[in-house]
């Protein structure tokens, strides 16, 4: 059995006929075909899949493609604008905020969400809201710093 | 044409240049590989630690809709995974790719299911019905020695692989004979599972019109993989066979070794002719990849009247697991005794190590490899003996320093090893100048008044990085050499191809590599293409494990462009008719002492090179270099790490309140890459130390199996690292460099250790094994207030 999904994904809409068990990580991945979007685990712990949907940070290997019909969804492929950078991601690569870059797109994604809620966050509202999402490489000092970044250069942007 | 670059970048602070790729979401890594007529792979493994395989009925899975073959141990005609380091006496039980007859771990691979969708693949494995006869497991390198424990292998007695001594057994025993002081501590050194964030992956690809295979995989050296799997697995010339290693996702070691999965999927790829993928889902990866560490240890240390230290004994059972991953043996032999005279001056030492197998996921090097359980069980007997001996830890660690050591001569441990250079006294004051350990030290007296359970842990380590020289690594045991290669071809326009067989997953190389040839070539880094893991592209590397891509791989580049400078400069010579002493090569260009108006750049030299119109009669055209460069010794950076932490005395959970590191890995090629190693390595010793535990039941069955069970530390237990370099060069290679990757992880585990041992000394705690779970420190202090 397969059932029709419609959904707009980084401003595009897209549709397919898929399998109700079809996870949305892999929709995107495999029938979308952005793989920015990353698999880390298979128990919802590391948080590299991490999207936007309809505005929310969710973990897309947590929802069927069937759950996100009709949804707006964007992942780390759509947050550069006219080839400018967000701010978050400009922040990672200034401070150094990943080496593998595996966590990376899941993280960036993350802090979307973080510094809505938290504009001027402390470091341990960081810390703390990070905690859905693994990184093995850095340690997290210069993630920390990253979001850091990012959050002053977006406040003086305002 | 090649422009002039400004500054010196070596030692600058560069912007990494892969980034954009990855924050962008356009990283390549091997799962995001696609190619046409692509098939997926599901494997079927096995539920038991060790059971007898009396059957395979594959028929239903043949039947799942999408499924396109099944394929058992019986049908896969492969040579079985070698292992590439063989010690005295060693057993080495066969290894299949797939299980043949018996399995030996929870997790090992029994069958593979293609299909032409990933969840088909999954269902087909599902519907594979294995008739099991299940035997008793045997988990702890300790108990499996015992008579009577299960035996994995029938032609190996007390499932004992190898025992391995180094030092001087006589001397040792006369050392502790005539002891004023002896410290006695039993050691756990748990079992870990790295968790590399990517999961293990393969795409393989035969291509039945040209006769070869390329590989994408997930690996830290690529050209390592194609020889095992060409020479040894698949019985075909390496001419036939291209591995590529992409983007990878972290390796910290696990991403070194040949594995079933990838050989069983060249197989079917060739067996089909189609393309096979596969990629790990995370439970695969802890129970197949390979783990680390794992050592039960009894040591003992002597010291004389004035808290010298005369001797060191150690035994050590060590697991490897059902089989010999690829470089299982050298991990607690080599890479682990040599090490443990850490930074001290021990004159004799004797260690013992017995190499068992176990019904376990097999154990291999994971980041430090070795290096860390020597310099924990070092570092905690220093703790141990500064209460015996009722002198403060730094002050019996300064008594007991190897002297500085920077003209070149080596220091000669009792232990095989020759440090190369070395100046430890410095470091050790400059943390605790960075902690302030004196007024530590008085906050937690103060402290302790009111109730609080402060604790401060220092570590001084030494560390062991690219491995070297390849003969000598050849007499203990390598099976493969230990040089690097690099390749540096300058392009008509002075543009510049570097060819490294060094791999990057997450270390930086496309920066620090071309900050080093935009030094040495006067040239932009936008002129610069670093290329790494692809065996089509690069002669011969050996890859990046050890720390050793700066030391050895760097150096190799560094060789290569002193080559194609030195033609570069007869050319320029050639062309500005004047002697090649006479000039001087500055800012990209060559000039004529004394007359900086004559002057050939760079990029006119390349040009000519290859106009070849008029270059130096009998000089073949063009310009590049190949360099194998094999070092003559490893290089052992060193340093000082210094951690403050409370304990919660209500629930026992350990706040780390500060945490300083500093560290002397030679000359810095990018001191903002180098931190992030450091942070990152720091992270995974505090893992091991408080959360991490690879746990297999008495059953065989492996507890920890997801990442629901298995800790990895998170951003939310960690704090913000002060970190610091002190700087001794290192002699041994001509940049300078002693290797970054592992320091962090070394000294870390037995920092915070330390410190909670020392915040639970007021309740008579001498020692606790790792991981200080809350739990664990809870009752233990608990246990005091009785
Ligand atoms: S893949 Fe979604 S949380 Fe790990
Ligand atoms: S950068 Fe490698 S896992 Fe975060």
């Amino acid at each position: 059995m397969k059932l029709p999904v419609k959904m707009t994904i980084n401003g595009q809409t897209t549709s397919h006929e898929v399998e109700p068990r079809l996870l949305l990580v892999h929709y995107i991945r495999e029938n979308v075909g952005l793989t920015g979007t990353h698999v880390g685990c298979d128990t919802s712990q590391c948080g590299a899949c991490t999207i936007l949907m309809n505005g929310q940070a969710v973990k897309a290997c947590n929802l069927f493609a069937v759950q996100a019909d009709g949804a707006s969804i964007q992942t780390i492929e759509g947050l550069a604008k006219n080839g400018e950078l967000h701010p978050i991601q400009q922040g990672f690569w200034e401070k150094h905020g990943l080496q593998c870059g595996f966590c990376t797109p899941g993280m960036i994604m993350a802090a979307c969400q973080l510094l809505e809620r938290y504009p001027t966050p402390t470091e341990e509202q960081i810390r703390h809201q990070l905690e859905g999402n693994l990184c093995r490489c850095t340690g997290y000092h210069n993630i920390v710093k990253a979001i850091q970044w990012a959050a002053e250069t977006m406040a003086a942007k305002k | 044409m090649a422009t002039v670059a400004e500054d010196r970048l070596f030692g600058k602070s560069i912007k990494r240049r892969e980034d954009p790729r990855f924050i962008t979401g356009r990283g390549q890594y091997v799962d995001d590989v696609k190619l046409p007529g692509m098939t997926y792979a599901a494997f079927v493994r096995s539920p038991h630690p060790h059971a007898v395989i009396k059957g395979i009925d594959a028929s239903a899975a043949r039947q799942v809709p999408g499924v396109i073959a099944v394929y058992t141990g019986e049908d896969v005609k492969v040579g079985g995974l070698p292992c590439g380091w063989m010690l005295p006496d060693i057993k080495v039980p066969p290894r299949p790719a797939l299980a043949s007859g018996k399995v030996r771990y929870v997790g090992e691979p029994v069958a593979i299911v293609v299909a032409e969708s990933v969840y088909a693949a999954k269902d087909g494995a599902e519907a594979v019905r294995v008739d099991y006869q299940p035997l008793k497991a045997t988990v702890n390198p300790k108990s499996a020695h015992d008579k009577g424990a299960p035996k994995l292998f029938d032609d190996i007695p007390d499932n004992q692989c190898f025992y391995w001594t180094i030092g001087d057994k006589a001397a040792t025993e006369a050392a502790f004979k005539s002891a004023a002081t002896v410290v006695r501590q039993p050691l756990v050194n748990q079992r870990l599972i790295p968790n590399a964030m990517e999961p293990r992956a393969c795409v393989a690809s035969f291509s039945p019109a040209m006769g070869d295979l390329t590989l994408w995989v997930t690996s830290q050296n690529p050209h390592v993989h194609r020889l095992l799997m060409a020479a040894f697995i698949l019985g075909i010339p390496e001419t036939k066979m291209r591995v590529i290693a992409p983007d990878v996702g972290g390796g910290f070691g696990s991403k070194i070794f040949v594995y079933n999965e990838e050989v069983v999927a060249c197989w079917a790829s060739k067996t089909l002719g189609r393309p096979v993928k596969w990629t790990a889902e995370r439970r695969e990866s802890f129970m197949n990849d390979a783990h680390g560490r794992d050592h039960v240890t009894e040591a003992e240390m002597a010291f004389d009247r004035d808290g010298k230290i005369t001797g060191l004994r150690v035994k050590t059972h060590a697991a490897l697991g059902a089989y010999l991953s690829t470089f299982a043996p050298l991990i607690p032999s080599f890479l682990y005794g040599p090490l443990l005279s850490g930074v001290y001056k021990i004159p004799v030492i004797f260690c013992e190590v017995w190499g068992m197998l176990t019904t376990t996921a097999p154990v291999d090097a994971y980041r430090g490899a070795g290096r860390p359980e020597a310099t924990y069980l070092v570092e905690r007997l220093m703790d141990r003996a500064a209460d015996q001996l009722g002198v403060d830890p730094t002050e019996l660690r300064r008594r007991n320093f190897i002297p500085k050591f920077t003209d070149g001569t080596p220091y000669q441990t009792p232990v095989a090893f020759a440090y190369d250079s070395g100046d430890y006294e410095p470091a050790l004051r400059r943390a605790l100048q960075m902690a302030g350990y004196d007024a530590l030290r008085k906050e937690q007296e103060l402290g302790r008044k009111q109730g609080r359970l402060i604790g401060i842990g220092v570590t001084t380590y030494i560390e062991a990085c690219g491995p070297a020289p390849s003969a000598v690594a050849g007499s203990l045991g390598a099976g493969a050499g230990l040089w690097e290669s690099g390749q540096v071809r300058v392009h008509p326009t002075g543009a510049v191809s570097v060819y490294t067989g060094s791999h990057s997953h997450g270390q930086g190389h496309e920066t620090t590599f071309a900050q080093l040839v935009a030094d040495e070539l006067g040239i932009p880094m936008e002129q610069i293409d670093i290329v790494h893991g692809d065996t089509a592209q690069i002669p011969f590397g050996m890859g990046t494990y050890g720390s050793r891509s700066a030391c050895v791989g760097g150096s190799a580049i560094f060789r290569s462009l002193e080559k194609v400078k030195e033609k570069g400069r007869k050319i320029a010579a050639h062309l500005l008719e004047a002697g090649e002493q006479d000039l001087v090569f500055e800012k990209g260009a060559w000039s004529v002492k004394g007359a900086p108006g004559k002057s050939k750049a760079w990029g006119e030299v390349a040009l000519m090179a290859y106009l070849a119109h008029n270059i130096p009669q009998g000089m073949e055209p063009g310009l590049e270099a190949t360099s194998f460069y094999d070092p003559t010794n490893f290089t052992f950076p060193f340093g000082a790490h210094v951690a403050v932490v409370e304990i919660d005395p209500d629930t026992g959970h350990v706040k780390i309140l500060r945490y300083v590191a500093v560290d002397d890995v030679g000359r810095v090629i990018n001191p903002m890459i180098v931190d992030g190693m450091v942070h990152g390595g720091i992270a995974q010793g505090v893992g091991q130390a408080l959360w991490e535990h690879g746990i297999y039941g008495e059953d065989g069955q492996l507890v920890t199996g997801s990442m629901m069970d298995y800790a990895l530390p998170k951003a939310d237990q960690l704090p913000m690292y002060e970190t610091d370099r002190t700087v001794t060069p290192s002699p041994v290679n001509p940049l300078g460099v002693k290797g970054a990757g592992e320091t962090g992880t070394i000294a870390s585990t037995p920092t915070i250790v330390n410190a909670v041992i020392d915040a639970l000394s007021g309740q008579g705690v001498t020692h606790l094994d790792m991981p200080l779970t809350a739990e664990k420190v809870w009752k233990a202090a608990a246990a005091s207030r009785k």
